[in-house]
């Protein structure tokens, strides 16, 4: 082990890219994220595990970036917000939330279309209950969740 | 922002090479599986070890297997979202899966382990602050003080035991494997925990929770109520974990075990035995409820009131018994 603290090298893909970082191995992912890969579409609210403004999905899985070691997940696959659409075509998420006015601020979106899309991959026609499950750890502090939840329902029977 | 301290991370690729480093820098180390606990403990300055040690990169640490004698072995850094998928663990144990489900939210769950859930620091209103938050009101006795906040008088720590799985766990009778410098040793869940919410584990900090093993579940039947302010993300105010064992519409044994109430969940399985060869209703639920209580020490150190939460314990180990006993 070489100074306490001292930068390692990561391997890390990130929406399909693959990067060698040299990073503070107490740099968090959310931190890796935004400050190294500059990719600031992953929000940090609280920091603590409270808010889901953070979520990314690591191989898939929603996950709490701002409580990830980068080096925990070393060789899995992240996606961030900015890795969903296709080029400028809107993931069917995204164009759903932007039809049903699902944000005011934007600033819980990103988890918030992340967590949706992991459900949807998995589970095309959720039901309510399941929905709010899957969302019961992203807050929203301006829209509501109708518009939300409505959004998600919608963006699965276009993802079907 | 709320940033990490300093420390080196480690990622040993097998227990013995774990608890090796581990009881090499003693305390200057700390393990992590999941870190929804550790992390933010470290950004508040409650922890501050300066080697991390991963959990995560350990294979033996991994899967759900079935053991010989009908029961299960689940391994220490099993995600709580792996216990809640699986079809098995809930046919055999509904209360246990129900308390994982129960932890925090999905994305948490996702990282989150069953053995960091059995480790999970006690938790208290004056303690679970940011470092500069604690500074300004002085420390507590349970980090960088020398008296409790919440119970001048008390010559302990009063922090409150917070993990939802422990109480179910210890509601099957189930045990866990620890390995440290010294080998391994299987010891009850139950008597893992102390009470005192500073020094809250009996199990030594080089030692290393490799598995939970859940005995057969027999007749058993279980069920977990859990008290909180909001639906998801909050940790238990009140959580209660029952076992109960029918023959018709009779009790023919009972357990009870409550948490949050005190600084470890409690086995008050003892008031229970009103119940057995009767059949349940109100007023025996009522009488087994206010006994099973009585050990129940809430303080003002958590969300609403103690009174209240108090209150609620009763309420709860009612509603806990009855589901256990609608159990499929
Ligand atoms: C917002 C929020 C809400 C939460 N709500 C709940 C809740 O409702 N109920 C609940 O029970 N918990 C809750 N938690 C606490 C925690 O997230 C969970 O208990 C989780 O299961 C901890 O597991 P982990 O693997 O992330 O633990 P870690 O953070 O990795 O570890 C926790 C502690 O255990 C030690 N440890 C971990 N694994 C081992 C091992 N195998 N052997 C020895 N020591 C070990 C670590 O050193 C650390 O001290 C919450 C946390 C947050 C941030
Ligand atoms: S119970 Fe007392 S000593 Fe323990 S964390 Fe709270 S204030 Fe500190
Ligand atoms: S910033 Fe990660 S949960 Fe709030
Ligand atoms: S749109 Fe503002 S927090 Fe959700």
């Amino acid at each position: 082990m070489g100074n306490i603290g001292s930068r390692e090298i990561l391997r890390l893909s990130v929406n399909g890219r693959q990067h060698e970082l040299l990073v503070k191995p107490y740099a968090t992912l959310l931190e890796v994220l935004r400050e190294d890969l500059r990719l600031t579409g992953t929000k940090h609210g609280c920091e603590a595990g409270e808010c889901g403004a953070c979520v990314v999905l690591v191989d898939g899985t929603p996950q709490l970036s701002c409580l990830v070691l980068p080096g925990q997940i070393e060789g899995s696959e992240v996606t961030t917000i900015e890795g969903v659409s296709n080029g400028s075509e809107l993931h069917p998420v995204q164009q759903a939330f932007m039809d049903h006015g699902a944000l005011q601020c934007g600033y819980c979106t990103p988890g918030m279309v992340l967590s949706s899309k992991a459900l949807l991959d998995s589970n095309p026609s959720p039901t309510r209950d399941e929905i709010n499950e899957a969302l019961s750890g992203n807050l929203c502090r301006c829209t509501g969740y109708v518009s939300i939840i409505e959004a998600v329902e919608d963006a699965g029977r276009a993802m079907a | 922002m709320l940033r990490l301290p300093r420390f080196s991370y480690l990622r040993p690729g097998s227990v013995a090479e774990a608890a090796q480093v581990l009881s090499e820098y003693g305390s200057r180390a700390r393990v992590v599986a999941g870190g929804t606990d550790l992390l933010p403990k470290m950004k508040r300055g409650q922890m501050e070890p300066e080697v991390v040690i991963g959990l995560g990169h350990i294979n033996e640490l991994r899967g759900i297997r079935a053991t010989e004698d009908g029961g299960f072995e689940i391994g220490a850094c099993v995600t709580l979202s792996e216990v809640v998928a699986s079809p098995e663990l809930r046919a055999a144990y509904p209360g246990y899966v129900h308390a994982a489900a129960l932890v925090s939210t999905p994305a948490l769950r996702n990282s989150g382990t069953i053995g960091g859930n059995l480790c999970v620091d006690t938790r208290c209103n004056y303690y679970d602050e940011s470092y500069e938050w604690r500074k300004a009101l002085g420390f507590c006795m349970k980090k960088d003080g020398n008296i409790c906040r919440v119970a001048p008088a008390s010559a302990t720590c009063r922090a409150i035991a917070s993990s939802d799985t422990a109480p179910a766990a210890i509601s099957m009778g189930a045990t866990v494997v620890l390995v440290g410098p010294n080998g391994q040793r299987e010891v009850p869940v139950e008597s893992l925990y102390q009470d005192d919410g500073q020094f809250y584990m009996t199990k030594a900090p080089d030692e290393i929770l490799t598995s939970l093993r859940m005995p057969s579940p027999g007749h058993w039947k279980s069920s977990y109520v859990k008290v909180r302010n909001r639906g998801s993300i909050d940790f238990p105010l009140v959580g209660v974990a029952a076992a109960i064992q029918m023959k018709g519409s009779l009790v023919e044994a009972c357990r009870i075990v409550i948490t949050a109430v005190g600084p470890q969940p409690l086995d008050v399985s003892q008031a229970a035995g009103a119940l057995v060869g009767k059949e349940i209703d109100d007023t025996l639920l009522e009488e087994v409820a206010t006994e099973a209580a009585k050990p129940a020490r809430p303080l003002d150190n958590a969300d609403l009131s103690y009174v209240w939460r108090k209150r609620m314990t009763r309420r709860a180990i009612e509603q806990a018994i009855r589901e256990a006993a609608e159990v499929g």
